[in-house]
């Protein structure tokens, strides 16, 4: 579903993504971690389009289609989801008719007919059961005095309506007490599908207890140095990202990054 | 992304919808200002005598100003003599009695507007007196209103059907010499509305005028009284749009308002006057004095408005709280694109007890556009336990706008309280990346924002009013981003 190919970005100038390749199939979930400044959340805002991230070389094929060429929206039409580290107040507007607007445009993109209120409405409600969310979210403007864990939740709701194909949650635990991590990852193992592919940028093993990866790749530098499943999330909790560098790759025996992805 | 061109720099290019003109011949006095001017305007509208002295007084103290020039404006020099001051359309020598009698290339005209007069007013259950140049052509509802003893009617008419209540009220609250511009309408004023609206009244329903400026070059000097008996409730709604035009028109309107004891005026305003075009060429010039008078105890006067047109805005509707516990409000909107400027705001003056004023006020600016808050709360000895609060919020959109605040705070009595708050942002980039990242189009999203920005002042407007401004908005801020 998604392929990049020597992936190189820059942002105010300088390289942050230096060569990364990553392939994830429809149904997985894929785990990135790695240290501050790794390169981590470009990776995310990269995808998503966001002016400034600037991309130097490399291709990122998503169902076929080059996504670099498309405009933000046009990608978040296409079905990739972005879940903010820090998600943006904009006040006096409505959650939920934010929402719907949201919904409607990608809907129309598609060639789908836009919901009415009271279709989106049966919608929205079906979605926060599943996730034990209360519906006080809805009535607010969105994330306009809403805590850090009611962000997150409200960044989790969106994507159960928007059903992406592809979901980016950029370091959607950092913040959150063990409870709202709790929801988020519930939220997170709901939307689990075969037909969508997700990437989950952490920094701490933490949220992995909750959402069980399939694969988890270290990125250090604007590149993936290693690849692995679960445990080796685990390895790195215990050992510390400066492990990395001690040649701890090797002694875990994984296979390095560039090794599974080179033809 | 789209590189440069999605920086959120561009707010130009918006074209103006209602750009046409109807081609109905003018009856028009040839451009120039001077007594006789006035005698003509006065007779052809067969003015009674007082009125007509009225005028020439006006006249006479307009003579002796100056044109102000304290406003954060940059004005070209205006000609007053080189301005027509008195245009009817042609089919003025016999009025039409009913909407089925108007010019239907007039009604083509408002339809145009998306005012299809008679049924928007049917449906809507609004009554609409239209102005179009400078005499009424038509009145709607007349009958139900006059069932509840309401008056809604032409200037013109007022003065010819109820002359001791427009004397007796006329230039009470803006005298003739009140500024220069209230002084130049004063002296030349053509036509406008008249309300009445007797003791204990509550007004069956929403009235509303339209305006339009249409012959070219034409200053268009409206008159507008609202007289709210003890104990009435009236809304007003005003809304206006004017054709494309190069050469700028001078607009001088004034709004008279008079609550008497407990009794309650809302007037709201959406106003879309031509701008000028994205290289500042043309637009109307507006300058309008609105003042509200709170006459009696616990009376209440609540202004709305929605200012998007014009090349150049000079508007302060204003509040006297003479009345103990009268209330004063001022809610508003204004947006400046391209090289629209505005300087605008409110006086709120605190006379009697305990009165209380507030005070939202939303700058949007856009382009080039310069958009100023200009603020007087004045507290005066009598006015214990008087509270004001004003709230003062600016938009900016794009690099080359600017946004400014004139608060002016006199208080002279120690018991007054006066709160003040003001914010100025920019629409964020994180703002709109979040919008496009949810598949919402960048048009889309800054109107939306737009709208989140404004929504404590379009809350106050009537229902259908609210929906017309938004999409005021939208237009306006067309080709904004991108």
């Amino acid at each position: 579903m998604l392929k990049i190919k020597n992936l190189h970005a820059n942002v105010a100038g300088k390289e942050i993504l230096k060569g990364l390749n990553l392939e994830l199939k429809a149904g997985e979930i894929h785990a990135i971690m790695g240290p501050n400044g790794a390169g981590k959340s470009t990776l995310g805002n990269v995808l998503a389009g966001r002016e400034g991230y600037e991309v130097t070389r490399g291709e990122v094929i998503f169902n076929g289609k080059n996504l670099l060429e498309l405009e933000p929206e046009e990608r978040a039409c296409e079905g990739v989801f972005l879940a903010f580290q820090y998600p943006v107040e904009i006040p006096g507007v409505n959650n939920t008719y934010f929402l719907r607007a949201a919904l409607n445009a990608q809907r129309k993109y598609r060639g789908e007919a836009e919901l009415d209120s009271v279709g989106f409405l049966r919608l929205v409600r079906e979605k926060l059961e599943v996730l034990h969310i209360g519906d006080e979210l809805l009535h607010r403007a969105v994330n306009e005095g809403f805590s850090g864990g009611e962000k997150k939740r409200n960044e989790i709701f969106q994507m159960a309506v928007l059903e992406p194909t592809l979901a980016i949650l950029d370091e959607t635990d950092s913040g959150l007490d063990i409870d709202a991590l709790k929801t988020v990852a519930e939220g997170v193992n709901r939307l689990r599908s075969a037909d969508r592919g997700m990437i989950v940028i952490t920094h701490y093993q933490r949220l992995l207890d909750y959402i069980v990866p399939d694969k988890v790749h270290v990125l250090a530098d604007g590149k993936l140095v290693a690849t692995g499943g679960a445990e080796l999330a685990l390895k790195l909790e215990e050992q510390g990202y400066a492990w990395l560098e001690d040649g701890g790759i090797a002694s875990l025996g994984v296979e390095s990054a560039g090794q599974v992805l080179q033809p | 992304m789209s590189g440069e061109k999605s920086t959120i720099d561009g707010l130009v290019e918006q074209k103006y919808q209602h750009g046409f003109v109807t081609d109905i011949e003018s009856d028009t006095l040839p451009p120039g200002l001077s007594e006789d001017v006035i005698r003509v305007i006065s007779a052809r509208k067969n003015e009674p005598e007082w009125l007509l002295e009225w005028r020439l007084k006006a006249y006479a103290s307009w003579l002796d100003m100056q044109q102000p020039d304290w406003a954060h404006l940059n004005i070209d020099a205006i000609d007053f003599q080189a301005i027509s001051y008195f245009s009817a359309p042609k089919s003025d020598k016999d009025r039409p009695q009913s909407l089925d009698d108007v010019d239907p290339k007039l009604l083509e005209t408002y339809d145009k507007l998306g005012v299809p007069l008679h049924e928007r007013a049917r449906l809507a259950g609004v009554a609409v007196d239209a102005v179009f140049d400078s005499v009424s052509v038509g009145t709607t509802f007349k009958a139900e209103l006059m069932k509840a003893g309401v008056v809604f009617c032409s200037f013109s008419e007022a003065v010819k059907d109820h002359p001791e209540l427009v004397q007796k009220y006329l230039g009470t609250v803006v005298p003739q010499r009140d500024n220069f511009f209230a002084a130049l309408n004063s002296a030349v004023f053509t036509d406008g509305s008249f309300v009445f609206i007797p003791k204990g009244v509550r007004c069956p329903m929403e009235l509303s005028t339209y305006f339009r400026i249409n012959a070219a070059e034409t200053g268009q000097f409206e008159r507008t009284l609202i007289v709210a008996e003890e104990g009435s409730h009236v809304s007003y709604l005003e809304g206006c749009t004017a054709p494309m035009r190069d050469e700028n028109q001078l607009h001088a309107a004034v709004v008279e308002l008079v609550a008497l004891e407990d009794a309650n005026i809302k007037y709201s305003t959406v106003q879309n006057w031509y701008p000028g075009d994205e290289n500042g060429l043309g637009g109307i010039y507006n300058f309008v004095t609105k003042r509200g008078d709170c006459r009696g105890p616990r009376s209440r006067i609540s202004w709305t408005q929605v200012e998007t047109g014009s090349a150049i805005t000079w508007k302060y509707p204003s509040c006297i709280l003479r009345g103990d516990d009268s209330v004063g409000e001022f809610y508003s909107v204004a947006l400046t694109n391209n090289y629209q400027q505005a300087d605008t705001g409110t006086k709120m003056i605190h006379i009697g007890r305990n009165t209380r004023s507030k005070v939202i006020s939303k700058g949007i600016s856009a382009g080039h556009g310069q958009n100023a808050y200009r603020g007087l709360v004045r507290m005066t000895p009598k006015a214990e336990n008087a509270r004001n609060y004003t709230q003062c919020d600016s938009m900016l959109i794009g690099k080359k706008c600017g946004a400014h605040t004139f608060p002016y705070i006199e208080v002279r009595n120690p018991s007054a309280k006066v709160e003040h708050e003001a914010t100025t942002s920019r629409i964020g980039e994180d703002q709109l990346f979040y919008c496009l990242q949810r598949g919402i189009s960048e048009e889309d999203a800054v109107s939306m924002i737009v709208d989140g920005f404004c929504k404590q002042v379009f809350k106050e407007l009537p229902m259908e009013f609210a929906v017309e401004a938004k999409a005021l908005l939208e237009v306006s801020l067309e080709g904004a981003v991108g």
